[in-house]
């Protein structure tokens, strides 16, 4: 028997396909959100949204607070580390986590680097704005990748650039022949062997999800027609004025993203959304998208 | 050819699949009553089986699935898909539907950090686990196919199987191919 392979980290990342992973502060919060349908809750001290507004240091949440959280649902939990503070995830592996996500949406702990997440048991997953990032993470180990979006704004833009961007660069590579893949891993600045698998079999080599900016149904639902397998949602669910009724939407958006009809009774009379901010409306060093690389 | 539909509300829908396509059938994503229609067979995949549940009662969709089940059509039902159809959950106790008579624990392995991969007791068949449920009680009317150290993992009921690990996730193609047979042999490519 051999424990926390590659395979059961990818597996379980198999098994949240088609499902909303809901960003939660408190047990009630993930109650809420395992009783609306979500796959799996995300326990942190604030929504990004929150983050923005207050400032300050983000960094990884409390563990008495992560416990209660993994005591009040069956669903998986997961929890965030700051990019490349490999102690925060030692620390959140130990807690017996079901997914780390190393994420700039908390404060970087490094520029330079990112954490070595194969030498962790617990499965990881990492954020990209392209391709090349995405096969730098799962080079270093991630599971799973999902776009960085611009976190907290409640704008759905930059989720959107980051997965066709994705999605348009793997449609390039497809057009390459083998003898010009190692000229493009050098281009990308990805490893080399990611870049072929990729090229071949025509899609990244872990499942590919979405997050950053969604605050309703059909954002939710664009996120999936754009190649997304699941979706993340941050303060778009707690931040809005009929949380529960909205977490049931979402979910419900993202099985039924293919019939515009589910979806505009899906949509219909959920009060309103998270206000937001434009992502184009914040100066560059606010941007949490570029931290990390 | 036959045509298996495989149930996508959430979870491991994309391998079960691939897989069916790989050995030939064709296949339909089932997330209305209306997608059984003339279907040869179904899987019940794994996920969360508290969203599956979640789900399938706001669509109402459970009535047709019992349909289906009791039509002696075959069902194949893996990890979340079998705590649906148990007939007792327990650890957290949860509504099940009692289409095959076992009783199983949620997440009796432990948490991700325990999901693993092995070989069943009777050799060569590969075995995935992920945050695993076990089957802890077994009706006079199921039959065990496969064990891990004594545990059923592998069971049938009529027309029903159920694993509590994932062989759409392994290379191979046996549970797939007991269950639905071989299609008309032609490789299909994987959906994307």
């Amino acid at each position: 028997m051999e424990k926390s392979t590659f395979k059961t980290k990818v597996g379980l990342a198999e098994m949240l396909k088609g499902g909303v992973i809901m960003d939660v502060v408190t047990a009630e919060q993930a109650r809420i959100a395992e009783e609306a349908g979500a796959v799996a809750v995300m326990a942190l001290e604030r929504v990004p949204a929150q983050i923005r507004q207050e400032g300050g240091i983000a960094r990884a949440s409390d563990p008495a607070m992560i416990r209660a959280i993994q005591e009040a649902v069956s669903i998986p939990v997961m929890a965030k580390c700051r990019i490349g503070h490999f102690m925060e995830a030692r620390i959140l592996e130990a807690l017996e986590v079901d997914y780390i996500d190393e994420s700039e949406v908390l404060t970087p702990a490094d520029e330079e680097n990112h954490i070595y997440k194969h030498d962790f048991q617990v499965p990881f997953v990492c954020g990209c704005t392209c391709l090349a990032e995405a096969l730098r993470r799962i080079g270093e180990g991630a599971a799973l990748i999902r776009t960085k979006g611009e976190a907290g704004t409640g704008d759905i833009v930059e989720a959107v650039r980051h997965l066709r961007a994705v999605r348009m660069e793997i449609q390039r590579l497809r057009t390459l022949r083998k003898d010009e893949l190692m000229a493009e891993s050098k281009r990308m600045g990805a490893p080399f062997h990611l870049v072929v698998e990729t090229a071949d079999q025509g899609r990244l080599p872990v499942p590919n999800f979405a997050a950053g900016g969604v605050a309703t149904p059909a954002d939710a639902a664009l996120c999936m027609a754009l190649g997304a397998e699941s979706v993340f949602v941050g303060s778009g669910i707690f931040l809005s004025e009929n949380p529960s009724g909205r977490a049931k939407a979402i979910v419900d958006a993202v099985t039924y993203w293919e019939d515009p009809k589910k979806l505009a009774e899906i949509s219909a009379g959920l009060g309103a959304p998270m206000r937001g901010q434009s992502a184009a409306s914040l100066p560059p060093g606010e941007k949490m998208a570029r931290r990390g690389w | 050819m036959a045509c298996i539909g495989v149930m996508s509300l959430q979870g491991g829908f994309a391998a079960h699949i691939a897989r069916l396509q790989e050995l030939g059938h064709r296949t339909v994503q089932v997330r209305t009553a209306e997608a059984l229609n003339g279907l040869d067979g179904l899987i019940l995949p794994g996920g969360e089986s508290t969203t599956h549940l979640k789900l399938i009662d706001r669509y109402h969709l459970r009535s047709s699935l019992e349909s289906f089940v009791a039509s002696g059509r075959p069902v194949l039902a893996t990890c979340a898909g079998l705590i649906l159809a148990a007939r007792q959950v327990t650890a957290p106790s949860q509504p099940s539907f009692g289409w095959i008579d076992i009783a199983v624990a949620r997440n009796a392995y432990g948490r991700q950090l325990d999901s693993f991969e092995s070989v069943a007791d009777e050799g060569e068949l590969p075995l995935v686990f992920i945050r695993a449920p076990r089957i802890v009680e077994v009706g006079k009317q199921v039959e065990v196919l496969a064990t891990l150290n004594g545990d059923p993992i592998l069971v049938r009921q009529d027309n029903f199987t159920g694993a509590t690990f994932h062989p759409e996730l392994t290379d191979d193609w046996r549970v797939h191919r007991q269950v639905f047979g071989e299609g008309c042999g032609v490789e299909l490519k994987p959906a994307a």
